[in-house]
């Protein structure tokens, strides 16, 4: 009796359960999974001299990737994502616990503040910053003024401008996280801790900090990760002297013309990806913190 | 009174902190607003030559770009539609019925929002190109669609985490079927959560220029027109259309969460 209730469960849920989770399914498989192992498979191919792409395997393309140009380039990826992911905690968790905090009624707006710029096409605010930076911009014109520099300083295409980039690219992956960790945070247990004569700063090292940490870890994975691969701050504000890894593989899919390379390229991009969320999982983080 | 007025100078700290973070993420903004009323005519259009407003008249003029800015919108409203629809029915299948590979399709959901947008760009031009699907507007709300997908299924997900699916039952127990019931029962619980997903999907959809730049084929969209347009300087009719932009999706939230700028809840 029971097993043919449950058959019949089954078949009266097949074709809805089909209907609405088919289209979701065909479409990670056809556009998520098909092209990542399309990029694997392409990564141990060659191009011939018209820079076509020969299927037959070769590990040519992983042999370059140890160049020393390019093993340049992913170390100094790895110190501008780095870099940009302190900076955007030490600014973003201060930022974020004021305006989680804040008893003012304007709270709502405060946040909404947050999200507005990045509203505004994110190349046009970048190349905003090169005007702001250049010699003539605003930045020198004002310190001239005050008389604090005597010339032009040279603010541009330095490896700290990419930064400056990232991070007002990045930061508010670091404060949205932050911001709904801080507010769920129980304002009687802040008070319960100072009560019982803890110092704000035992306070905040012994209980904000490890209630709050999930933010921090979702903030960062979320900031360092598209750090790698943002190729159009390194190419405004960097002129070629702060290249990152996605520099390295636009340039193969553009330029370049040497798709099997830029494959190889994006492999090591999705290494490490992997290991850095199989870090977060480990360490407690929540995959659904990520999404939104 | 030493401690007040300790507490008084913690609290000017925090505001002087916070109106400098927010100097830092609207300086840029400012700068395309100043640069859209720019006189100047000469490359790369950055000394100032005067205020004039004509950048808002010749606007309409510079068909290459509204043309962009018009697919733009195009691939924006028609890949939102997409990914509401197959994000909802994803997000409610999901959580209704168990089946086989369940968690695969959990953890695929999040490879699009994890992994460098650039990978997600050339794994996609690589596929177009290997099975010859002309690159151009498809290909675009192909690839759209499919990073704008787990995001309406993220927050639909969220809405359904205090869903009550006995109210479901009852309308089926009252006779509705299936279908009346997602609709009439379904949907209208789970709006908010849709609205909201949609939403987001516009956003990154309109902004999007990784992505778009390895899919797009000859089709121009507005951020690629920027991108274009930089290697020159950013002329003052791209400015000028980008604060027009700016202060419509000011309007867009006034209008539609007005309660916002009145007090918090």
């Amino acid at each position: 009796m029971r097993k043919k209730h449950s058959k019949h469960e089954w078949k009266s849920n097949t074709l809805p359960s089909i209907v609405m989770v088919g289209p979701v399914t065909l479409l990670l498989l056809f556009l998520v999974v098909a092209p990542l192992i399309f990029v694997a498979v392409m990564s141990f191919c060659r191009t011939d001299q018209y820079y076509n792409v020969v299927y037959q395997f070769s590990v040519e393309n992983y042999i370059k990737l140890f160049n020393a140009d390019y093993v340049k380039i992913y170390g100094q990826s790895i110190i501008i994502a780095l870099l940009t992911t302190i900076i955007c905690i030490l600014v973003g968790y201060p930022f974020a616990y004021i305006i989680a905090r804040t008893k003012s009624k304007r709270k709502q707006l405060l946040y909404m503040l947050v999200i507005i710029p990045f509203w505004t096409n994110s190349l046009i605010r970048i190349y905003g910053w090169r005007s702001l930076l250049g010699t003539n911009g605003w930045i020198n014109t004002v310190l001239q003024f005050l008389h604090l520099t005597d010339g032009p300083l040279d603010l541009l295409y330095k490896q700290g401008t990419t930064v400056l980039g990232m991070v007002y690219c990045l930061i508010p992956f670091m404060i949205l996280p932050l911001y709904t960790a801080i507010e769920k945070l129980d304002g009687s247990l802040l008070e319960a801790s100072s009560d019982l004569g803890a110092k704000p700063v035992s306070t905040f090292l012994e209980v904000i900090l490890p209630l709050t940490s999930s933010g921090i870890f979702s903030g960062s994975i979320m900031v360092f990760i598209p750090c790698l691969g943002y190729f159009f701050v390194s190419n405004i504000l960097g002129g070629g002297n702060s290249d990152v890894i996605g520099n390295l593989i636009e340039r193969q899919f553009k330029s370049g013309n040497n798709w099997p390379l830029g494959a190889a390229l994006s492999i090591i991009l999705i290494i490490v990806t992997l290991i850095l969320v199989k870090i977060y999982q480990k360490m407690g983080g929540d995959m659904e913190s990520l999404g939104v | 009174m030493k401690r007040r007025r300790k507490e008084k100078m913690h609290k000017r700290i925090n505001v002087i902190f916070c109106a400098l973070v927010y100097t830092f993420l609207f300086l840029p903004i400012s700068v395309i607003v100043v640069n859209s009323m720019n006189a100047t005519t000469s490359k790369p259009y950055l000394a100032w030559k005067g205020f004039t407003l004509d950048w808002y008249v010749k606007l309409w003029d510079n068909t290459a770009l509204l043309e962009a800015f018009g697919n733009t919108m195009i691939i924006a409203i028609v890949s939102t539609i997409l990914a509401t629809i197959i994000g909802t029915l994803g997000a409610v299948g999901m959580y209704k019925y168990k089946f086989k590979g369940k968690g695969i399709i959990d953890g695929l959901l999040y490879i699009p929002v994890v992994i460098p947008e650039i990978v997600l760009g050339i794994s996609l031009l690589t596929i177009f190109a290997r099975v010859d699907i002309p690159r151009g507007m498809l290909t675009l709300i192909l690839a759209h669609v499919t990073f704008c997908v787990p995001y309406v299924i993220f927050n639909v997900r969220a809405r359904l985490a205090g869903y009550d699916s006995s109210i479901e039952e009852a309308s089926l127990d009252l006779g509705a079927n299936r279908i009346v019931t997602f609709f009439e029962i379904t949907l209208p619980v789970l709006a908010p959560g849709i609205s909201g997903g949609a939403l987001l999907a516009f956003t990154l959809s309109i902004d999007d220029v990784i992505i778009s730049y390895f899919v797009n084929g000859q089709t121009m969209t507005y951020p690629l027109k920027v991108m274009e347009s930089i290697k020159s300087g950013v002329a003052p009719d791209v400015n000028a259309l980008s604060t027009i932009i700016l202060i419509g999706t000011i309007l867009f939230v006034i209008l539609t969460q007005g309660n916002l700028f009145k007090k918090a809840k």
